[in-house]
């Protein structure tokens, strides 16, 4: 997987352990391994793996994860530019390249 | 099309739910292939709704998708000799993930439709199977609340559903993992090259009669030879950043896709420049290069997009600094180019 790892030491997600109860729902939704139990409770053991999809957060009946979420897409960031907004894959009239 | 129904007495109600095959027909495949390359994706999609597979009763499973048709056929390919009901999300046609991220496929609506269709009295389990790249956008405790329904989380991939429900709706660490093999890839790189649309007719057209000019005026002769140069240059570019970066991508060495885009691009322009197709002068050589960079890596940023791990962080923080340059190194490019059209 050395290959897929994007950008180091950029992510911005963060979890508050105190407030974790040990559901262990971000490691059921979290794509990229990012969460391991230690103590009956969650640790982030590859932030650098984390494409700040949310779901964690989401998912998390503790509010104890936060990330600032979104789609990790230049040509949505380039939208959001374009229409002063937030970054979204929605490309309006543009719409081939789009998810 | 004529809807087929299936019809069944569960809890004392009679049930009339629209039934789906779990094999592709020809149409379904060739809308498939069409879908691929950027045909009528846009409005490929589904009605909404409940749908029964095989002979479902009140103890079947249901999973969740998306009303993206190509979502909902590889599910239902997926449920293949298995009684299972489908529950459609109104996602105006976008894929699972997709919508996770824009919010239609979230809490709201699917504790819409679970009340909608009376999914209380349809099944005895209470609950429901949520692809897991659903979870960006949908909060399981929040819909188990409004709805009294469990959200389990399935695995990643439909292909994995089976293994999934034999094991008793548990998924192994494999399963939940996105991965980006070569073949997902692969399947992208047809919306990849239909993302240049028209530009792909325009910018060469630019190119040839610009290629015309020189001192002397316009010469077809000249537009004719330098312009079908040009245009190859550009075609390259085009193909180094939208179909050789995607392809080799975990083997490019460089984290920032738009390096990825750029080495490829120079690589290729390296035999381009020994056969003479970047033009007769140092000042025309550099200038291919500037703008096959640009291009090239413009289009390999723009990938990361189509990827499964990069994050708003991570892009954010690389287009900063190579979208400037980008912009830069093709106006500098172009009017180099032309300027070199004249010396």
């Amino acid at each position: 997987m050395n290959g897929f790892i994007y950008l180091k030491n950029v992510v911005s997600l963060e979890l508050d352990r105190e407030k974790c109860s040990g559901c262990m729902m971000c490691i059921i939704v979290c794509p990229h391994e990012v969460f391991e139990m230690k103590n009956k409770k969650a640790i982030i053991i590859n932030k650098d793996f984390c494409m700040e999809c949310g779901a964690c957060q989401k998912n998390c009946p503790d509010n104890a994860i936060s990330v600032r979420s979104g789609v990790g897409c230049a040509a949505g960031i380039i939208n959001g530019i374009l229409r002063n907004s937030e970054p979204s894959c929605d490309c309006g009239s543009n719409k081939i390249n789009c998810c | 099309m004529t809807t087929e129904y299936y019809t069944k007495f569960i809890n004392g109600i009679l049930w009339k739910v629209p039934k789906t095959s779990t094999v592709w027909s020809r149409k379904d495949i060739w809308s498939t292939i069409k879908v691929r390359w950027s045909i009528g994706r846009m409005n490929y999609r589904i009605k909404p709704g409940l749908y029964a597979v095989g002979n479902p009763d009140s103890n079947s499973e249901i999973f969740v998708t998306a009303n993206f048709k190509l979502s909902f056929d590889h599910l239902r390919r997926a449920l293949h000799e298995m009684d299972a009901w489908i529950l459609v999300l109104d996602t105006k046609g976008i894929n699972v993930w997709c919508a996770a991220g824009k919010g239609t496929f979230g809490p709201r609506e699917l504790t819409y439709r679970i009340k909608a269709h009376e999914l209380d009295k349809l099944v005895n389990h209470k609950r429901v199977i949520v692809p897991q790249l659903g979870a960006t956008g949908v909060s399981a405790h929040e819909v188990k609340n409004s709805t009294g329904f469990r959200v389990i989380y399935g695995p990643v991939r439909a292909e994995d559903i089976k293994e999934f429900v034999a094991a008793g709706l548990k998924a192994t660490p494999e399963m939940r993992k996105v991965t980006f093999p070569l073949i997902e890839r692969i399947k992208l790189i047809p919306v990849e090259l239909a993302y240049g649309k028209y530009y792909l007719l325009v910018v060469p057209a630019i190119f040839f009669i610009l290629s015309g000019l020189n001192k002397n005026g316009f010469s077809i002769d000249l537009a004719l030879s330098a312009g079908g140069e040009a245009v190859i240059d550009l075609l390259s570019a085009y193909l180094a950043g939208c179909v050789i970066t995607p392809i080799l991508l975990p083997w490019i060495p460089f984290r920032r896709f738009s390096l990825k885009g750029l080495v490829i691009s120079w690589i290729m322009a390296i035999p381009l420049l020994y056969y003479n197709f970047l033009g007769n002068t140092i000042f025309e050589n550099i200038s291919w290069f500037l703008i096959m960079g640009a291009l090239s890596s413009f289009l390999a940023m723009n990938f990361t997009g189509s990827t499964t791990f990069t994050s708003l962080s991570g892009v954010r923080k690389e287009m900063k600094i190579a979208l400037p340059l980008q912009i830069g190194a093709t106006v500098l490019g172009i009017i180099g180019w032309i300027i070199s059209r004249f010396i």
